[in-house]
């Protein structure tokens, strides 16, 4: 059985035959529809041939090795349920963000900067989740890096980008560092570079902690894991807005699928104090994500922010797993990594279309601050509507998508009191309490998101002269709400197609939900619990028509427009409305003085002066402080220090390798 | 049979709420204003308020936008059936099985979600400082509603509001600790949600003080009889969840006759009769505190409920 990876294989090859057309052709003007044509073709038939292996109940893996890469071993490739899995996400998002980049690369002022890149960023995603040996993986995940770094510099002349791209290609340099080492360490002293023989050897405790530590550091630093998230917030944004959903909405989750493969798959045994740090490390980045995300003022970063929270969702889902498959209780831990999966999925529906939204805004008015946005619900009613549809969504409110993924991670803490170690009993409430403010703060930033951007009256004559995006872009948009709606309301359909995951991963899987009466979810049976999305969304679709419809007919249906009221006290100005900054000042008050040592100055003229007061708003970002300006000052010092060694004469060279020459030879004689 | 007498309970049950809602809040007053030695307006005052609102027109602000005219629905259905999926006066709905605790409290999320956005809708301040104030507090309630969720879901072994009412009806529940915490969490939150004293102050005019007040400034109409009439189901929804959770005695069970029933409804009028006459005493004897304090409030309410659930986790191997 190799079908299936052999057509996948010839659509990464045609998205790099795309890559060399791009090149030679990107300065017609037909390029663009053209390369964004052929990509969303290949990776539609892509992501129809990964969801046919899934969904078909292709029980075989479909293999494949090529005569490439190292001499002797060759390239290995694989397709399993887990990478079907995430064939779809990558496959589909590249689809959607193709679609919308017919209509949103029409405006791109530099397509030659953009169209290669972004097909060979796609071919990148796909080798690095079908590769089956270390080399392929590592190549293929550095060329997905690169691709999307050469796309973060695209519009490299505003200072930010640069900066942006210069730390997410350290950031992504580490990161690779990091997975090599942890490669290097499970191939062993025998060097088994294919993933069928790592997976049959049992490394020892010791290596076993070391590589999850690295890929910790090597997948977490991609998929925006706190505290290696600094790039992201960064780099997602400064890329064109399809490429920052593709990078936010699927790149971070082909790191999850690293993560997922090594530790579930390829280790297969966690231990359970390793389940601490992943749950740790979660919560950590849920609740620091969102709330940066709060007091983010730029649309696309606050974007990027709260992808730090739904990967930090994710990981507190697969920490669960990985604890209960440490204690021996497979339909917990098959119930908490579907809750991952389907996370996953949702988290690339929702934050595709958001930022496929903000990049329509950017479009338009070309802004993407907020404090400059408003009114946007009169001028682009469509986009205005799919945007909100995506936040719902991503606030976890039913009967959307975002809810259904999340109810099963709270499911499966209300499982956890069964572990047996208290180091655990103690983290999971206090990670559970974190997930639910991390929640409640997603609700309160996306009001902030969507209420600023596209609600009041407009604060710039940009935002005044808005109007509607082209049809491509709203298409794009369109099919992602009415996903994440019908996702949210049919979770049992997707809960069903991923038990083939769990069941290769855990060994154990989720209860038939189809089964259920009403299409209703159920856990597992021992949470005893259920929820319906469907009947939860007709129900409140009939109470609101019934409500409309009883008062409309029995009660009065005028309407008289009129000026604001106000209480009496109308603002003559828009800017005089609530802003962003505003808007978060009291969860800044409440929260962002422990999380941001944030301080407020108001600094008053003196009296009689006609000046105007000013608000001083400080804030830190603690990690960057702690963790990044000690160690850039350390490298600074370093290399100061160093320097001094470039201007030295010949004999001092000399005498310093002959020095090291002998300080080699000691070593090596003492060496045991 | 069984079907239709589970769907009956569940159509009675809804329009029970819608019906009794009102009349909570107008008890509610009158109660308030005897304390202050007043006469107080009738018990049937919100109902005569709805009906006049329902009847006027609705005055639009020029810039609102569609959103602002279909939130009020919105909330409204929200509310409504998070309510009734609340056992009142029997367990075992013909719906319960719908949504869970965890559930019904993201329903009310989405309520609020919608009544924020209309308030910066407009584009006015008191709209905006509404939003923001609401926003803040719910962001400290609902993670301590979510853990009181998990507190409760981990004594009964579901989250399933049927099956705890009915857990918390048998006899082998017992005094726990992390029950009383999750008990006076629980009604704290429940000030905080309902926008009671002194977190908010329900009857204030005075613009700055205001929370919930100014963010529903703009509406008028039938648009501001939908969200009174929410707000006044939500005030029914927790008391009865209060009562339903921790009073749960005379909820009739499935199966039973029907003079059960009868005596279920009995029961429940005059728990919320009980939990009015508590309410009114507690905000006439406290004053409203300032905005910025009541993040210490609910950051109690908390840390009681992670303390209650972090017992029962810990309890668990004992």
């Amino acid at each position: 059985m190799m079908a299936g990876v052999a057509a996948l294989l010839w659509g990464v090859a045609g998205l790099l035959g795309t890559t060399v057309l791009a090149m030679a052709i990107s300065r017609r003007t037909f390029a663009t529809r053209l390369v964004y044509s052929a990509t969303l073709a290949l990776c539609f038939v892509m992501f129809a041939v990964a969801a046919l292996h899934l969904l078909g109940g292709n029980a075989d893996d479909s293999k494949l090795t090529l005569p490439l890469g190292l001499p002797w071993i060759g390239a290995h490739f694989r397709l399993d349920a887990l990478a079907a899995f995430f064939l779809i996400v990558v496959n589909f998002g590249g689809a959607a963000a193709s679609l919308y980049g017919l209509g949103y690369g029409r405006h791109e002022a530099a397509p030659h900067r953009v169209l290669p890149f972004f097909a060979a960023f796609l071919a990148g995603m796909n080798l690095v989740v079908l590769a089956s040996d270390a080399f392929s993986f590592l190549l293929s995940w550095e060329f997905m890096s690169l691709a999307s770094w050469a796309l973060v510099i695209a519009h490299h002349r505003e200072p930010s980008h640069t900066r942006a791209g210069f730390i997410y290609l350290v950031m992504a340099s580490a990161g690779t560092f990091a997975l090599l080492l942890a490669f290097a360490l499970l191939a062993g002293p025998a060097g088994t570079y294919a993933f069928s023989a790592i997976r049959a050897t049992q490394p020892t405790p010791l290596v076993e902690a070391v590589v999850l530590g690295l890929m910790l550091v090597g997948a977490g630093s991609k998929a925006g894991l706190v505290p290696l998230h600094v790039w992201l917030p960064l780099a997602h944004p400064a890329a064109p807005s399809h490429v920052s959903a593709l990078m936010s909405g699927v790149m971070t989750k082909v790191a999850v699928y690293a993560f997922i493969r090594v530790v579930f798959d390829l280790m297969g045994h966690p231990t359970w104090w390793a389940s601490l740090v992943v749950l740790f490390l979660g919560a950590l980045s849920a609740v620091l994500g969102i709330l940066h995300a709060m007091m983010e003022n730029d649309l696309k970063r606050l974007l990027a922010y709260s992808t730090i929270e739904n990967i930090g969702i994710i990981f507190v889902s697969l920490g669960l797993a990985m604890a209960f498959k440490a204690n021996g209780m497979p339909l917990a831990a098959a119930l908490s990594l579907t809750a991952a999966l389907f996370h996953i999925l949702n988290h690339s529906f929702f934050k595709s279309l958001l930022f496929f939204g903000a990049g329509a805004v950017l479009t338009t008015t070309g802004e993407r601050n907020m404090e400059k946005l408003g009114g946007l619900i009169h001028r682009m009613p469509l986009t205005s509507f799919v945007f909100l549809a995506g936040c719902v969504a991503i606030s976890a409110l039913p009967p959307f998508n975002g809810f259904a993924s999340e109810w099963l991670t709270f499911q499966a803490i209300l499982l956890s009191p069964e572990l047996h170690q208290w180091g655990l009993k103690v983290m999971v409430p206090a990670v559970g309490g974190l997930l639910a403010l991390s929640a409640a703060l997603a609700v309160a930033t996306f009001v902030k998101a969507f209420g600023i951007t596209f609600l009041g009256r407009p604060r710039s004559p940009a935002a005044e002269g808005a109007h509607e995006v082209d049809r491509f872009s709203l298409t794009a948009m369109l099919i992602l709400a009415v996903l994440c709606l019908l996702t949210g309301i049919l979770p049992g359909l997707v809960i069903d197609a991923l038990s083939p995951v769990t069941t290769a991963l855990i060994g154990s899987r989720m209860p038939v939900q189809l089964a259920q009466p009403w299409l209703t979810t159920v856990p597992i049976a021992e949470s005893r619990s259920s929820y319906n999305g469907l009947l939860v969304f007709l129900f409140i679709t009939m109470s609101a028509s019934l409500a409309v419809f009883v008062i409309h007919k029995l009660a009065s249906r005028a309407v008289r427009r009129g000026p604001a009221w106000g209480c009496g006290f109308p603002d003559i100005t828009p800017v005089a409305q609530y802003t962003g900054t505003s808007f978060a000042e009291p969860i800044r008050r409440v929260l962002g003085t422990f999380a941001f040592r944030a301080r407020e100055s108001v600094e008053m003229p003196p009296p009689g002066s006609l000046e105007p007061a000013r608000l001083r708003v400080e804030m830190h970002d603690l990690i960057w402080e702690a963790l990044y300006q000690p160690l850039v000052g350390a490298v600074e010092y370093a290399t100061t220090k160093l320097n001094y060694l470039q201007f030295l004469t010949i004999r001092r060279y000399l005498t310093l390798v002959f020095g090291y020459l002998v300080f080699l030879l000691l070593v090596l004689a003492i060496w045991p | 049979m069984a079907l239709t007498l589970a769907l009956l309970i569940q159509g009675a049950q809804m329009l029970l709420v819608l019906a009794l809602a009102p009349l909570l809040t107008g008890f509610l007053r009158k109660v308030k204003a005897r304390l202050l030695r007043r006469q107080g307006p009738s018990l049937l005052q919100p109902y005569r308020d709805l009906l006049r609102l329902l009847r006027k027109e609705v005055v639009l602000a020029d810039n609102a936008s569609w959103l602002f005219r279909v939130t009020p629905y919105l909330v409204f259905a929200a509310t409504w059936v998070a309510a009734a999926l609340i056992p009142t006066f029997a367990t075992g709905l013909a719906f319960s099985w719908t949504a869970d605790l965890i559930a019904i409290v993201a329903l009310l999320g989405s309520a609020r979600f919608f009544l924020a956005l209309s308030g910066l809708d407009v584009g006015t301040s008191f709209g905006g400082i509404g939003s923001s104030r609401e926003v803040m507090i719910a962001s400290l309630a609902e993670p301590a509603m979510l853990l009181i969720a998990f507190s409760l879901a981990l004594v009964a072994g579901s989250t399933q509001l049927s099956t705890v009412a009915a857990y918390m009806a048998s006899p082998d529940v017992g005094l726990r600790v992390s029950l009383g915490m999750s008990l006076i969490a629980l009604v704290m939150v429940a000030i905080a949600e309902n926008a009671r004293v002194p977190v908010d102050n329900p009857a204030t005019h005075l613009e700055l003080t205001m929370i919930h007040e100014a963010m529903i400034l703009e509406y008028s109409g039938r648009h501001l009889a939908m969200i009174e009439l929410a707000t006044f189901l939500k005030l029914l929804l927790y008391m009865s969840l209060i009562s339903c959770l921790f009073v749960p005695w005379g909820l009739a069970q499935p199966g039973d006759w029907a003079g059960a029933y009868a005596v279920g409804a009995m029961t429940y009028i005059a728990k919320l009769g009980v939990g009015g006459v508590l309410l009114a005493l507690f905000e006439t004897s406290i004053a409203k505190m300032r905005v910025f304090r009541v993040p210490n409030f609910l950051g109690a309410a908390l840390m009681l409920a992670l303390l209650a659930t972090l017992i029962l986790f810990v309890a668990r191997s004992i």
